[in-house]
């Protein structure tokens, strides 16, 4: 479904992406992991086309990211961003129906609000949320309507960035068991990208780890533990001794 | 030598090229402005804010810039006998400079630093990338209504700035210059042209659209973090306070000069 092919991308003399190879099937769900600043959410933005690649190919469903129509190519996209990135002069359910209430295919106002409101109670918030500001939500509240706004147009593919980050492990629990019920449930497919490895142990499906600017493995993440690669050991099992320097 | 002019250089083209980088975001902004999706509940929100809710500021200058210039009209024009002309000279000089530059200058320190922290903030919380993957253009959601207000809101302003600073004149000339009530607004109104008038509101559509322009443009390109919203605010000031003035001087050099 996604492939990415020797995708290059350099930030004035920084080289973030050194050829990163990279398959995704349909259905499935892939975390990406890797240290600080190693490129992950670079990547992530390549396919979305908010960061174009100086080299390489990217496709989803066979359609080169960079032609046809944005629109209807990002349609097919949610996305749960690191700081949920919710619009703060806006109330949480119009936050939530965004997309239903723009473009060529938006829905009244209140069929909107009646969707948005089913899907804050799909992510486990109480609907009289839906009427607050996001100053007056919690980070975990936020990350979960970030979620309902990630799933509200009903998208084939959802991107999840650093999901878990800043929040408790009681709610990381939530959002890594809320990620993977709605992949499961509405069948998408999803790339998320993350360093907590309870997260990647939750969510994934299969894993890939980004390392210097390419891939070093990827394969199910049922054989992440036996893998032999020692990037990959010192990464998950958060040592500070290994070919990873712990000072960047 | 050839360092010499190398560090000369350097400045010069790094000014040419932000000059370039400005005007093309300015085309961008023309060519999406008359181009859909329009978003009319951003625009209504924008001409709020930068026009109804700098009201006051603008009234408040304006009031107390009128009455200042009566006082300095006064003064000066006792030197050679000339106080009564007082009202004529408040009146021109309010509708044709201080009500469109002072009008520009306050919206510009009120309006490009707000609209450079919110965009500059929404772009360092990702909501500018958000947006993006909800389908929906910045420049079309951001920026367009923000500019297209601030154009047809600033006039507004700069007419009713030019209202209260004559008023202030007014006020200043019938109580402490002994000016007869009467005489002064006959004055004020059989010398001011509409042309007058009509250079101040052109003048004051050109600053709002600076004035928004240079706000969005250096919220969009804002830097990471507090800082870089710091300094895209203190640019967007500044740019667009430098570019009021100089825009002031080429159009009443067009207007005025034959």
């Amino acid at each position: 479904m996604i492939q990415l092919s020797g995708v290059h991308k350099a930030f004035g003399a920084n080289r973030v992406l050194r050829g990163v190879d990279l398959s995704l099937p349909k259905g499935q769900s892939m975390v990406i992991i890797g240290g600080s600043g190693t490129g992950k959410s670079v990547l992530l933005k390549c396919v979305l086309g908010l960061v174009r690649p100086d080299q390489g190919q990217i496709t989803v469903g066979g359609q080169d990211v960079t032609q046809g129509d944005r629109d209807a190519f990002l349609a097919r996209f949610g996305m749960l961003f690191q700081g949920a990135a919710l619009f703060d002069s806006m109330r949480v359910w119009e936050n939530v129906a965004f997309r239903l209430l723009r473009g060529p295919g938006r829905l009244p106002k209140a069929e909107a609000r009646e969707i948005a409101i089913e899907k804050i109670r799909r992510v486990g918030l109480k609907p009289q949320v839906a009427d607050l500001f996001p100053a007056e939500l919690s980070g975990g509240m936020q990350k979960r309507v970030g979620l309902a706004r990630a799933i509200a147009a009903n998208p084939e593919i959802i991107f999840f960035d650093e999901p878990t980050t800043g929040l408790d492990p009681i709610m990381s629990g939530v959002i890594n068991q809320l990620i993977r019920e709605i992949v499961v449930e509405l069948g998408v497919t999803a790339m998320t990208i993350t360093h907590d490895m309870t997260s990647v142990r939750a969510i994934a499906d299969r894993v890939a780890m980004l390392h210097d600017g390419l891939i070093r493995w990827t394969g199910p993440v049922a054989e992440m533990d036996q893998a032999v690669d020692p990037y990959l050991q010192q990464f998950i099992h958060g040592r500070a001794e290994g070919p990873i320097e712990s000072v960047r | 030598m050839t360092r010499f002019l190398a560090s000369l250089g350097r400045p010069v083209l790094a000014v040419l090229a932000a000059f370039g980088r400005v005007t093309l975001f300015a085309l961008q902004t023309l060519r999406h402005l008359v181009t859909p999706p329009f978003y009319l509940r951003e625009f209504g929100v924008a001409v709020l804010q930068i026009g109804w809710f700098s009201l006051p500021m603008v009234a408040m200058t304006a009031f107390f810039t009128g009455g200042a210039l009566a006082l300095q009209i006064y003064s000066g024009g006792s030197r050679f006998n000339a106080e009564a002309v007082v009202p004529q000279i408040v009146a021109i000089g309010m509708a044709r400079e201080l009500g469109p530059v002072l009008g520009g200058l306050m919206v510009a320190a009120r309006v490009a630093s707000s609209i450079a922290a919110e965009i500059g903030t929404m772009k360092v919380t990702e909501q500018i990338d958000a947006l993006v993957t909800l389908s929906t253009n910045p420049m079309k959601y951001l920026t367009v209504p923000r500019v297209l207000a601030a154009t047809l809101a600033v006039p507004v302003l700069v007419a009713v700035g030019d209202s209260i600073g004559i008023a202030g004149g007014w006020l200043v000339g019938v109580t402490k210059l002994d000016f007869n009530s009467a005489t002064y607004l006959a004055n004020t109104r059989d010398f001011l042209e509409a042309w007058d008038v009509g250079s101040g509101l052109v003048k004051g559509a050109v600053f709002g659209f600076i004035v928004a322009t240079m706000g969005c443009y250096f919220g969009m390109n804002s830097g990471r973090g507090a800082q870089g919203v710091g300094a895209a605010t203190k640019a967007a000031v500044v740019s667009a306070s430098v570019l009021i003035l100089a825009a002031n001087y080429l159009l009443t050099a067009v207007f005025f000069t034959s």
